[in-house]
């Protein structure tokens, strides 16, 4: 039974990729509720199908760990390409802890979203369009997660980044959408160069594309040796990791990567909720810890990860308080979440005594932390946009200065959106508390004290900008004018759902932590269990509610006001989110396009197209010179026939 | 009457043909000297199966060959000449030089 259903689990990517060809091909004109039934079908039953591939990979494989020791499971393998004889690339099905609960949480989160989509889009011109574009965008993230080989994932690697195009800039009519499109086109690809010099170094050293064989210990030995003498030595194995998760690094928008996220707000609401939650940015953690055996083999590669991932979560979190856009402070409390993410899989090696690491010691912790965390995060976090969108669907505005006052006119959204702001601010039992706190036990004892803090830090302002955002919203009386609001079922059902997941996926905690890791990652001792962290977390975390009460509670924000006055220019810097994109615009537009860009556009007009013109003007004036022998004197043409049949004659002998 | 008369005649033909060719300015004229230029290779056949040939029949042959072959050419070409008479009234070559590049 089990080996059947593992058979066909490719009907799960099947089945979204059927959507997208029926509606995207066949019923692009076709009638709305024909589409509506079709696409709600169809990602129902992928999500049947994948929950079913998880019930059978949780009872044979992870039920049987003798006859499965690395809980891994290939269902599905060809050979795609084949390079030579000893490498080749396949594509396949790739089962092991991570990778279904990721099939899970896309598949069941695309569904939610789908229902959602129904009403938000119910008005939209290009409704159909909008479906066959998001059935895509699930099957490219599904074909990434199942991925058995790094080119395979590359593969659908790009899908992502090219459907996300396509549904950031959906309202295409919007220049600021194209714009957004583009930006978030360019800064992944950007990134992704790297991946794929990555993918080449360490298949090329490595003689492997396969996950399997990439992640046991033999590649990391092959990989290490380092190219260049003396000062400028580099090691192969730093090199490629860290090229590999620049790959990540872009498409997981980590800093200074990060300018193309609060822009992809620009599409709609129901694809910035699937981008945020459950695919595109958590591809880049996805990635890290598919590979993480192998980055794990280098120090260097894990203290960038972790230092990277803790300043993305802290400066995030800095930028979402000052924010007053609806979907920017939830777009920065996703990067300040992907770098927590992030963070936790950089700490998963030990600092010992001497301040230097040892292979052996690592603490899988880190790394099922973060996996946790990618799981509870997504249900929240799409449902705090699915919300958020529903607010904006209903007040027709994304200022939540403009908002206030919403409790009793939307009090389902009220209530699941308090859920998730609970669980995003780690309050006990909400799920975010327990992977939270997996994640910022993991630092503390692998001995990472300063990213430790800074992850408690950055839970106290994500409580902070999480209920400034709530106060404002629902508290208080309106402070504009709103008509007509009201809640759609097609969209607070899935809402209200979500809350489930929200409220009780701590109680997988146990599991997480026990389970979802990976064979290579074998613990190297105990660990302290330090009774006060849970408290001390929560504590903060209350510290940041009862500071955004202080500040807005009950809607009023003449104290936020008064404070931002004293604050001085700190408070327009981090508006202005650092300045960063204006960094950017200075560095493309004065150092990259004048000083790169305009003298290779100068080499390519004069030299390269010169070269050529000159070319065809020197054929040219061949071609004037010998037109003048063609002048139509049948005489002049008669003498040359007898004056070549002499000169022949003559030569000939 | 020896071999040598004979490419002497066919010679002198030749060259009456090619200077005609290049110095008549009518299209005529230019037409009948090419018609000498054929009769001088004429000769020069028959002269040659009369002195030299062991079987004489393919040299005669081939005189009748090209007179037959020059008739039709030259039916075509007075086509061609009175067709364009009537469209241009003149045959004067080095004045029909349309066809130049």
């Amino acid at each position: 039974m089990a080996d059947f259903i593992f058979a066909h689990s490719y009907l799960i990517l099947a089945l979204p990729i059927l959507s997208f060809i029926i509606i995207g091909l066949g019923l692009n004109q076709a009638d709305k509720s024909v589409v509506i039934k079709l696409a709600i079908t169809l990602s129902a039953l992928s999500m049947g199908y994948a929950l079913l591939t998880a019930t059978a990979y949780l009872i044979t494989v992870m039920g049987q760990p003798q006859l499965y020791p690395a809980q891994t499971l290939i269902c599905f393998d060809f050979a795609w390409l084949n390079f030579s004889e000893k490498l080749t690339a396949n594509m396949g099905i790739y089962l092991d802890p991570i990778s279904v609960m990721m099939i899970v949480v896309i598949t069941v989160i695309s569904f939610l979203v789908n229902v959602y989509s129904v009403g938000y889009m119910k008005d939209d011109p290009s409704f159909n369009r909008f479906f066959a574009l998001l059935a895509l965008f699930s099957f490219s993230m599904l074909g990434l997660v199942i991925s058995s080989n790094i080119l395979q994932m590359f593969v659908f690697w790009e899908l992502v980044g090219v459907s996300s195009y396509a549904l950031i800039g959906f309202w295409y009519e919007k220049p600021s959408a194209v714009a957004a499109s583009k930006k978030a086109f360019v800064v992944t690809r950007f990134a992704d160069a790297f991946f794929l010099i990555g993918i080449l170094i360490v298949s090329f050293y490595g003689r492997s594309f396969d996950f399997q064989v990439l992640n046991s210990p033999e590649p990391a030995t092959l990989l290490s040796n380092s190219f260049l003498p003396g000062i400028f030595s580099v090691n192969i194995l730093t090199l490629s990791t860290l090229l590999i998760f620049a790959g990540g690094w872009g498409k997981s928008a980590m800093f200074p990567l990060h300018i193309w996220l609060p822009d992809a707000m620009e599409g709609p609401t129901p694809v910035s909720s699937i981008i945020h939650s459950a695919t595109m940015v958590v591809a880049g953690v996805y990635l890290t810890a598919r590979m993480f055996p192998l980055f794990a083999a280098s120090n260097t590669t894990l203290v960038v990860i972790q230092f990277i991932g803790a300043f993305t979560a802290i400066f995030a979190a800095v930028i979402a308080i000052t924010q007053v856009d609806i979907k920017r402070i939830l777009a920065f409390s996703t990067l300040s979440q992907l770098g927590y993410m992030i963070f936790s899989l950089g700490v998963a090696k030990v600092v010992t005594e001497g301040g230097h690491h040892h292979g052996a010691d690592i603490n899988p912790l880190g790394y099922s932390a973060a996996m946790y965390h990618v799981f509870t995060h997504a249900f929240f976090k799409c449902m705090l946009f699915l919300g958020a969108g529903a607010i904006i669907h209903a007040v027709h505005s994304n200022d939540i200065m403009k908002m206030g006052g919403l409790k009793k006119l939307m009090p389902k959204t009220y209530w699941s959106l308090l859920a998730a702001c609970l669980a995003i601010a780690g309050v006990f039992p909400f799920s975010g508390f327990w992977s939270k706190d997996a994640i910022l036990l993991a630092a503390l004892q692998s001995g990472h004290n300063i990213t430790f803090l800074v992850g408690l830090v950055t839970g106290g302002l994500t409580a902070f900008y999480m209920f400034r955002f709530f106060f404002l919203t629902f508290h208080g009386v309106a402070r504009s004018e709103f008509h007509d609001v009201h809640e759609d079922p097609w969209m607070t059902t899935p809402i209200v759902l979500l809350t489930i997941p929200t409220i009780s996926a701590g109680l997988l905690e146990h599991f997480f932590v026990s389970r979802v890791t990976t064979q290579v990652l074998t613990e190297s001792g105990h660990f302290a269990h330090p009774g006060w962290l849970p408290f001390v977390a929560t504590g903060v975390a209350f510290g940041g509610i009862g500071l955004a009460w202080i500040l807005y509670g009950r809607g009023k924000t003449d104290r936020a006001v008064a404070l931002q006055s004293m604050a001085g220019p700190l408070y327009p810097l981090v508006y202005n989110k650092f300045y960063i994109d204006e960094v950017y615009l200075f560095i493309t537009h004065k150092i990259i396009f004048l000083c790169i860009a305009s003298p290779i556009k100068w080499f390519d007009r004069s030299i390269v197209d010169g070269t050529m013109n000159l070319c065809g003007w020197l054929l040219q004036l061949g071609g004037k010179g010998v037109r003048l022998l063609q002048n139509g004197q049948l005489h002049f043409y008669l003498s040359m026939t007898i004056i070549g049949f002499i000169t022949l004659l003559f030569v000939g002998q | 009457m020896t071999l040598s008369h004979c490419i002497t005649l066919s010679l002198i033909l030749c060259a009456i043909g090619v200077y005609g060719i290049l110095t008549r300015r009518n299209l005529i004229g230019i037409l009948l000297s090419v018609e000498v230029i054929l009769n001088g290779a004429n000769i020069n056949f028959a002269a040659f199966a009369h002195f030299k040939a062991t079987d004489p029949t393919a040299g005669a042959i081939f005189p009748i060959f090209v007179m037959a072959v020059s008739a039709c050419e030259m039916a075509v070409a007075l086509a061609i000449i009175i067709s364009m008479y009537r469209r241009k009234k003149r045959l004067d070559v080095s004045r029909l030089e349309e066809l130049n590049g």
